[in-house]
């Protein structure tokens, strides 16, 4: 299988803190990829590096072979590469439905004419977009919460709904930072089930979790960061008896 | 009062067809019932409500504070003064410069937000402020070396609007009704001002409209979810220009004379205030904003006959009495409906979900530009 997503070495500093030093690795089309180590290892960073909200102090981002490195975060969008958020980051004032509708403006074209005007082609193209958001609300479990706010969904209604409006842009490759977190076990499952579906059909996924359990039985490789660097990668089993990921996950007393 | 409403309600077209008819007939109305003098404040008022739409595209729409909106206002209006009058010896019918107006009042609504882009709240506020106060003082210098806006004096001699032959500053004869000069910009006011709103209208229900509402959300979010915000925001500023070049073209023809004294920054703190108190970001709160801030300072010049009647001379200024009122008035509205009289349902829910903002503002911090 090719290599959908590319990091090159990729570096992020803050000032004096390194937060991503001389990542690499690279996710194959179709697999599921884990991301996983301890709080403040780099992965939302790594995240927010590819999609353009922080720029790189060094490296390459590549997906599909499109350098994504300088582009601005809807470009990249645009080149297939789609995100949600750890700490949500919903249009909580707008429905659930709106949220979604939002996501399918990249790929939609109706600007200030066709919108005063209300073209046939306008409005077509609007009808459009309603019911393609209503048909990924259904396909991650959100049917009949069209209209609720977004802000006053449950917490993993929420999580759901991000992924919705993630979906909603069409991407090649959807990266989900932490997207159980604060999840009961029956909801896990479902969102297990969810994305093994994605995969299905044709998705590639890109997965930051704490849940070694939902890691394991989900991915089809990951890599583990500490401290900003990725000290293995591999298929979960051989990754999860490495000592250094061992060392790492228990701390300075095992090393 | 309220049975009558759901009556009206239930039936559309006859609650239509009144409207219709009470908008037609209300210049007759208020020049019947207050004196003609007040259907020039009619005209005001339609006037604002142009304005106030625009600088609600910016505002209300995408989040943009816009403190420098007056000065689209007079670009629009010094724009129809150079072309339809003595000064260059220019007279371009009307149809001809609105265009233009709104066409250049867009162009510097663009060159505005071009380098404030990446500025938020306060800080795109004092910048626009500055815009304003430059546009002001070109507008009060640029009579030397070349006279182009003849400086402090203004331009004098604008040609009235002139339909089918008949220029709107005459009264006009109508099946042996005298129909007088300020009535007939009610109307054609009127028809601009109804065009406005539809257009307002559709694009907050569009694609660019969603976005607008995603970008004054979440500015992170929405680019995140590939929009491409600058150039949304400029869609914002140009709108609103836009609108507001029109409405400063038509002021210029109503007027007959444009200074630069007319576009005083009280004028855009004055529409901003219109949009706040009615309710940002909703038309119908919009519509009334304007209306209320047109008419009551007019209303209140009459507390100073009233003074005069009852005391024998002024002892209290009304236009100093107005500011007060008004510092007051909004005073009140600020606490006891923040999100205006007839709010959105969005923006109330923004404004009075404290925890939410919160922790919003705590999420931009984290996940900011580095
Ligand atoms: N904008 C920023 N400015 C300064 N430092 C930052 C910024 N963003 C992240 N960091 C720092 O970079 C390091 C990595 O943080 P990051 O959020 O990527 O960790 P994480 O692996 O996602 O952790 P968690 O599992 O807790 O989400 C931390 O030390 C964090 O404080
Ligand atoms: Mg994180």
């Amino acid at each position: 299988m090719a290599d959908l997503l590319q990091v090159q070495g990729v570096t992020k500093r803050f000032g004096g803190l390194i937060a991503l030093e001389d990542v690499s690795l690279s996710v194959r089309d179709g697999e599921i990829y884990g991301l996983i180590g301890p709080n403040g290892a780099g992965k939302t960073t790594l995240f927010n590096c590819m999609t353009g909200l922080y720029d790189l102090t060094g490296g390459e981002v590549r997906l599909g072979g499109v350098l994504l490195n300088g582009l601005k975060p809807h470009r990249i969008v645009e080149a297939g590469f789609a995100r949600t958020f750890q700490n949500i980051r919903l249009f909580a004032n707008m429905t659930a439905l709106e949220n979604v509708m939002v996501g399918r403006h990249v790929r939609t074209r109706i600007g200030l004419v066709g919108a005063i005007l209300r073209t046939p082609r306008a409005r077509a193209e609007e009808a459009a977009i309603r019911d393609r958001a209503v048909a990924l609300l259904d396909h991650v479990g959100l049917r009949g919460k069209a209209r609720t706010l977004a802000g006053h969904l449950s917490y993993g209604d929420q999580r759901r709904l991000e992924i919705a409006r993630a979906l909603a842009t069409e991407p090649r490759l959807l990266a989900l930072d932490e997207p159980v977190a604060g999840m009961n076990p029956t909801e896990r499952r479902q969102m297990a089930d969810l994305f093994q579906r994605l995969r299905a059909d044709g998705l590639t996924l890109l997965l930051i979790e704490h849940d070694v359990k939902l890691v394991m039985g989900l991915c089809d490789r990951v890599a583990v960061l500490d401290y900003g660097r990725k000290i293995a990668e591999g298929e979960p089993a051989r990754v999860r008896a490495d000592p250094a990921v061992i060392a790492a996950y228990l701390g300075g007393e095992a090393a | 009062m309220r049975t009558a409403l759901d009556a009206l309600r239930a039936r559309p077209r006859l609650a239509f067809a009144l409207l219709a008819a009470l908008l037609v007939a209300l210049p007759f109305l208020v020049g019947a019932g207050l004196g003609n003098s007040w259907v020039r404040v009619l005209d005001f008022v339609l006037l604002y409500i142009l304005l106030a739409l625009g600088l609600n595209i910016v505002v209300g729409y995408a989040g943009l504070l816009d403190l420098g909106f007056i000065a689209f206002y007079a670009i629009g209006a010094y724009v129809y003064a150079l072309l339809a009058s003595p000064h260059f010896g220019l007279h371009l019918p009307f149809w001809a410069i609105l265009p233009i107006s709104m066409a250049l009042a867009g162009l510097f609504g663009v060159l505005l937000g071009t380098p404030t882009l990446r500025l938020r709240g306060d800080y795109l506020a004092i910048v626009t402020l500055g815009f304003h106060e430059i546009i002001r003082i070109f507008l009060n210098n640029l009579n030397a070396p070349y006279n182009l806006t003849n400086g402090p004096q203004g331009i004098n001699l604008i040609d009235p609007i002139t339909i089918g032959g008949h220029a709107l500053s005459r009264p006009l004869e109508l099946f042996g009704v005298t129909v007088p000069s300020t009535y007939l910009y009610y109307y054609v006011f009127l028809a601009f001002t109804l065009l406005v709103m539809a257009v307002a209208i559709r694009l907050q229900d569009s694609r660019l409209g969603r976005a607008w509402a995603a970008l004054r959300e979440d500015e992170v979010a929405a680019a995140a979810m590939g929009i491409n915000t600058r150039n949304v925001k400029l869609l914002a500023f140009a709108m609103g220009a836009t609108f507001a070049g029109l409405a400063g073209g038509l002021f210029a023809s109503f007027q007959g004379f444009v200074s630069p004294e007319s576009f005083s920054l009280w004028e855009s703190f004055l529409v901003l205030c219109m949009i706040v108190l009615g309710g940002m970001g909703h038309i119908p709160g919009v519509i009334l904003g304007a209306a209320l801030l047109t008419v009551i300072p007019e209303a209140l010049r009459y507390l100073g006959d009233l003074q005069r009647a009852t005391l024998g001379h002024v002892v209290l200024d009304p236009a100093d009495l107005r500011m007060l009122l008004f510092g007051i008035a909004l005073v009140i509205m600020m606490i006891y409906r923040p999100a205006g009289l007839i709010p959105s349902r969005q923006r109330k829910r923004e404004l009075t979900a404290r925890d939410g903002v919160a922790e919003q503002e705590q999420a931009s911090l984290y996940d900011a530009k580095a």
